[in-house]
């Protein structure tokens, strides 16, 4: 299954790396990343293949989600139908 | 990929605009669990209920999680229980209540609607005994929901039922009037109710539907709120057409969650409901959408027709992008349940007529309404016979459910917590109907040609 992860809050030194690494951690495979930096704001979205995680959806998305908080930032994992099935006929 | 922009607008919505899938409801027939004796009956629909139902609310949690969007509700749907209550005629059928609300319990749903009879013609064996029981089974439950369907454009308004119903609405209020009357807010009386409708208070499982289905309700005002709001000074043809493409969106999640939730529970997927819930959260009103229209306030003049052009741009974006349609299906105006509504109904500007009027363009009906507590049950009565009329002859579903506020006046508050939030106690026009409702009888079906 693959699912989006997003990124999003005020840019600081080493989000990309933070995040990358708890993929790795887990065992979460990032396929595509792109990013956009817009004033302050940072957006970062990766599509991941999660069939190889080492932990359940719903514990990868808690941490993902704590890691956030202690970034300051949002952090989201997805589904990727959840945006196929809204943006795509 | 999909790009950047689509999948922040996803994530947009959901943490800022509040969409969301309001529920997922389980429909279960209970047409097997007919037994003369009513304690062999009750067993048999609590299992039946929490042999289906025993996964329900871990996969609604389960794809909540997955997907990113909020499943708000899960619930359950079951066949009219009057059909059950014709078996055994001599017993009390408050125990069916019981029964359901222990399944309720037992499977950890929301709500559990069903108690329920359909006499739009007449009453059958068990119809009549089981709504002179709802005050005391809704009294005495927590999650059970009842509803009656009194009139149907085939069939005519059963005006026998009409009276009753006033009747039992007032009582519910009164049994009930240590907490809010919240009784009355779980008993809606409907003219050509759905038989496949996800929403409480008037879900139920109808006859013609299978043995278990899978209904969901979507949400969103609050995300066709903001697209509205960043439209400038567009012309109507122009609002029109985003709210369809806004309606689409919205409803592709619902059509999402049902097909993934029909495929982990083996269950077959009924319908999606493409409705415009609200909640009483600031920024989830349809009152507000009305009034980024270009309303100064809900209820003036111009809300009938910017909710005519609402209810069904909602629904022309939502049959593209569900194969299933069913259910309600419109904009829902829930006055208590609506934070513009409620600040509306507060200031004085939406009055019941112009409520009454509304009802005409769209879905349901006269929704959580609170009247004065003194009002008599046939003015109770005669509004549920107006507004059944309005959907007699327009062909559509209304309904209404109005908590009498036992001991308070028009002005006074009555707050039930939750989804069904709270508001102020409406004035109504008291002159009295008592001799047309006390005549009795049947309205005829109307006519259903020379429209005019």
């Amino acid at each position: 299954m693959r699912a989006f992860i997003t990124v999003i809050g005020k840019d600081t030194v080493g989000i990309l790396a933070k995040v990358s690494s708890a993929c790795a951690e887990y065992g979460v495979n990032i396929q595509e990343v792109t990013q956009s930096v817009l004033q302050d704001m940072f957006a970062m979205i990766m599509l991941v293949d999660i069939d190889k995680s080492s932990v359940p959806f719903d514990k990868l998305s808690d941490s993902l989600s704590a890691l956030g908080d202690e970034m300051g930032l949002k952090i989201h994992i997805m589904h990727e139908d959840i945006f196929n099935s809204m943006h795509r006929i | 990929m999909i790009n950047t922009h689509d999948i922040l607008e996803t994530i947009n919505m959901i943490d800022n605009e509040n969409l969301d899938v309001r529920t997922i409801t389980m429909g279960i027939s209970l047409l097997e669990c007919i037994d003369e004796n009513i304690d062999r009956a009750c067993d048999k629909v609590y299992d039946k209920i929490c042999r289906y139902a025993k996964d329900l609310v871990k996969t609604g949690e389960d794809i909540s999680k997955e997907y990113g969007i909020p499943i708000i509700h899960k619930r359950i749907a079951v066949t009219p229980v009057a059909m059950l209550a014709a078996a055994c005629p001599s017993s009390d059928p408050v125990k069916f209540a019981h029964a359901l609300e222990r399944a309720a319990q037992t499977v950890g749903v929301n709500f559990i609607g069903g108690y329920s009879a359909l006499v739009q013609k007449g009453f059958a064996q068990g119809d009549y005994s089981l709504i002179e029981s709802i005050p005391r089974a809704l009294s005495e439950t927590e999650h059970v929901c009842s509803s009656v369907n009194v009139g149907s454009t085939k069939a005519g308004i059963n005006m026998d039922a009409v009276a009753k119903m006033g009747r039992i609405i007032k009582q519910t209020a009164e049994l009930t009037s240590d907490r809010e009357c919240i009784g009355a807010a779980k008993l809606v009386v409907f003219c050509n109710a759905p038989e496949d409708n996800p929403f409480m208070a008037g879900a139920f499982h109808g006859v013609g539907e299978p043995d278990c289905e899978i209904n969901v309700g979507v949400s969103g005002p609050g995300v066709v709120r903001s697209v509205l709001s960043k439209c400038g000074d567009c012309d109507i043809t122009e609002v029109a057409n985003l709210i369809k493409k806004t309606a689409f969106k919205i409803t592709r999640t619902g059509q999402l969650v049902a097909q993934e939730a029909s495929r982990r529970l083996c269950v077959p997927f009924g319908i999606v409901d493409l409705s415009l819930a609200p909640t009483p959260a600031v920024g989830d009103s349809v009152a507000h959408i009305l009034e980024e229209m270009g309303l100064e306030q809900c209820g003036a003049h111009g809300t009938t027709a910017a909710l005519a052009l609402l209810n069904d741009a909602v629904k022309k974006g939502g049959v593209m992008a569900s194969s299933h349609v069913g259910g309600l299906s419109g904009a829902f105006i829930p006055v208590t349940e609506d934070a513009g509504m409620i600040a509306a109904a507060k200031s004085g500007c939406l009055t019941l007529t112009k409520l009454e009027a509304m009802t005409s363009v769209c879905s349901v009906g006269l929704d959580m309404i609170n009247v004065p507590g003194d009002t008599t049950p046939e003015v109770l009565s005669a509004i549920i016979a107006d507004e059944a009329a309005i959907g007699m002859v327009n062909s559509k579903t209304t309904a209404v459910r109005l908590i009498p506020a036992i001991g308070k006046r028009a002005g006074e508050w009555l707050e039930f917590g939750g989804l069904l939030g709270g508001g102020p106690v409406m004035e109504l026009n008291t002159a009295s109907p008592a001799k047309f409702i006390s005549r009795g009888g049947r309205i005829p079906a109307p006519l259903q040609s020379l429209k005019n």
